[in-house]
């Protein structure tokens, strides 16, 4: 049955416009809230067709009001910011985090009418540490609690969802863990990260990376809200690739950088506003994470279209090369070219000074 | 008009003209293949896999820089490799020695070279091992991960063919008058992650890898110090400096063993903690047998 009123919260972002929109276009659906504290972009505005925009603050009860007054049945979460730079400092980015999670799902637990509750949660919950084993299944847990920052907030947002979830049974609960975000027009830590000309790396280390692109995130948040999983399931898409070879494909620069001073430059850099990253997504950027996608594809039943390679490649279309392909294969091919005609002149070198011996019965004959 | 007719130059010669044998490939063809893995390095066209693996770099660059230190330096010699399944999954328990894990390296050049199959061993390492900038990233690289039951299960399950050195760190890191003695063989989880994949356990003797840098003393404090489980002194080390480094060529013997088949026990079996503990006695038993008899075999330590 597909549900009557669904509220998203976090709608003036890209990924949560995209959902909106999508479930705005399925006529079987009734209404569409989106909240947010700030309003959508003109353009986004456009795009999000029927959905109606609340201008609320999770933080604040009045959220409760909403779902009471419009008979809310599905809840989906998407309110959660992975970096300070973007919700105006660690502490307002907790508060947002935790705090707002909390009286949404106070407010889901007072009406009677939530039947539903999906929330988007990540793959960092399972942290990043050399003592990792190299694929995690939904049952496995960090062997290093992550400690602080975006991974420690999922941590808790995902406890207070599983309490929720017990104290009202009848609510059907999925859990979505995302790995990270890849495609030409949304805006995650990977993408800020690798738009830069020249990207930092730690020296000596090399991250397995698994991505998952735009359109599967959006296609799998709207089989959740739609469809009846309940549980807790990996998304990501299929295969993996290396930091190094990420930024290669992309024809970006690798700075490989003492694994010291990748924490500085990551502040100047937030404080540029170039891009941003935290300590915890430094060690992510150092060991890498890659989940089993069984659970998605057998139970959840949907098979990311796009593997992580051309997620990448995908989302290369939007960046300009500073290493070019081209450039390097044609380098390549003129030293091939250049190898070959040394090889060509000294063979012909190496014959000219061989004596050519005669067979012994033959003798050779010279004309004239 | 008399018909046409071969008259053969050598009369006394072959029927069939004898094919060249295949060329060792010329420098110009070893060059335009340098410059095409160049290309692919540059570009990041080349796969690499979940646990990191790239076979690309490890064919390429690691492999070649390996085989001349098992053609030419250890002399390597490798003995049933029958016992080695051409497909599927099986799980290599070796013994552990020489301060630095060349034992590992040298049976993964053994494994691809000498197989018939061209076997790629998955190694198992300490998670020390992944700690460290450069070593964690490129073993990785070459193919290993992390030894926990997770990654050998789904490396097992995917046919893909394991390697663990049980003794870990008390293996390698032993001195040399302990040498070809096996130490305790961890809390045999090898053997559980074996039971629950049905895998067979291949055992492994290795020797001539005692003797390459023969430990004699240990600087604890140091060890300490640098966050390392032991610092080897060798007789040439640190005393000649980085020249300690290069390792004594000793003559090597690599020796597989008829494999213990597990998949009649079922996946079950490895709740059992009595017979995984036979299991393991079992094949720790047989490689310090073989080890023994290897050694009887050997003329001396270098020839």
């Amino acid at each position: 049955m597909p549900p009557a009123v669904v509220l998203v919260t976090g709608v003036s972002r890209w990924l949560g416009g995209a959902l909106a929109a999508e479930l705005a276009a399925d006529p079987s659906i009734e209404r569409v809230l989106g909240v947010d504290t700030v309003p959508p972009g003109p353009e986004a505005l456009r795009r999000l067709g029927r959905t109606e925009f609340v201008r609320a603050d999770i933080r604040n009860p009045l959220i409760g009001k909403v779902i009471a007054a419009a008979g809310v049945d599905t809840v989906v979460h998407m309110n959660i910011s992975s970096t300070p730079g973007g919700s105006g400092g660690r502490t307002s980015m907790k508060e947002l985090n935790v705090i707002g999670t909390m009286q949404l799902l106070a407010a889901c637990q007072r009406a009677p009418s939530v039947a539903r509750l999906v929330l988007k949660s990540t793959s960092a919950v399972y942290g990043a540490s050399p003592r990792d084993p190299a694929v995690f299944t939904e049952q496995m847990q960090a062997r290093r609690v992550p400690g602080g920052g975006f991974a420690k907030d999922s941590l808790d947002i995902e406890g207070y969802v599983r309490s929720f979830a017990r104290r009202r049974p009848e609510v059907g609960v999925a859990v979505l863990r995302f790995t990270n975000f890849i495609g030409p027009r949304i805006d995650s830590l990977l993408t800020g990260f690798l738009r830069m000309p020249v990207v930092p790396t730690a020296l000596g280390f090399d991250a397995r990376v698994q991505l998952l692109h735009e359109d599967d995130a959006v296609a799998v948040l709207v089989k959740a809200a739609t469809g009846d999983f309940a549980g807790t399931v990996n998304v990501g898409a299929e295969g993996t690739v290396l930091l190094s070879q990420a930024i290669r494909r992309l024809g970006r620069v690798p700075l490989p950088l003492p694994e010291q001073a990748m924490a500085p430059l990551g502040r100047l850099t937030r404080q540029a506003r170039i891009t941003d990253y935290s300590p915890e997504q430094l060690r992510f950027l150092n060991f890498g994470r890659v989940v089993d996608t069984r659970v998605l594809r057998e139970e959840f039943g949907y098979t990311p279209r796009y593997t992580t390679a051309q997620a990448l490649s995908d989302y290369g279309t939007t960046v300009v090369p500073v290493v070019d392909r081209g450039v390097v294969g044609s380098v390549v091919d003129s030293a091939e070219a250049t190898v070959g005609r040394l090889a060509a002149a000294w063979g012909s070198l190496a014959a000219t000074t061989r004596r050519p011996s005669a067979a012994p019965d033959l003798r050779a004959v010279r004309d004239a | 008009m008399p018909e046409a007719r071969v008259i053969r130059l050598h009369p006394d010669g072959p029927e069939e003209p004898v094919e060249p044998p295949a060329a060792e490939p010329g420098w110009e063809d070893q060059v335009a293949g340098g410059l095409e893995f160049l290309r692919r390095r540059l570009t990041g066209e080349y796969e690499t896999d979940e646990f990191g693996f790239d076979p690309d770099l490890a064919d390429h660059l690691l492999m070649p820089v390996l085989r001349p230190l098992f053609q030419k330096w250890f002399r390597v010699e490798t003995q049933g490799l029958a016992n080695i399944p051409d497909v599927g999954g099986a799980l290599v328990v070796a013994n552990h020695s020489g301060t630095i894990p060349l034992d590992a390296l040298m049976t993964t050049v053994a494994l691809h070279d000498d197989h018939p199959a061209s076997r790629r061993f998955r190694l198992l390492g300490a998670d020390l091992v992944f700690q460290f900038p450069f070593i964690g990233a490129m073993a990785r690289k070459l193919g290993s991960t992390l030894a926990c039951n997770e990654d050998a299960e789904r490396l097992l399950t995917e046919g893909e063919l394991v390697g663990v050195f049980p003794e870990g760190f008390k293996g390698i890191g032993k001195s040399f008058s302990e040498r070809y003695t096996l130490q305790r063989f961890g809390r045999g989880g090898f053997v559980t992650a074996a039971l629950r994949t049905g895998a067979p356990i291949v055992p492994c003797a290795i020797v001539g890898a005692e003797e390459i840098y023969p430990m004699i003393g240990n600087a604890k404090t140091a060890a300490r110090i640098l966050g390392l489980p032991y610092l080897p002194i060798t007789p040439t080390f640190p005393l000649l400096g980085p020249l300690g480094l290069v390792p004594l060529p000793s003559k090597w013997f690599i020796a597989f063993g008829t494999p213990i088949e597990t998949a009649h026990y079922g996946p079950g079996a490895a709740d059992d903690p009595m017979l995984v503990f036979n299991l393991t006695d079992q094949v720790r038993e047989t490689i310090q047998q073989s080890l023994y008899q290897l050694l009887l075999q050997r003329r001396s330590v270098f020839s």
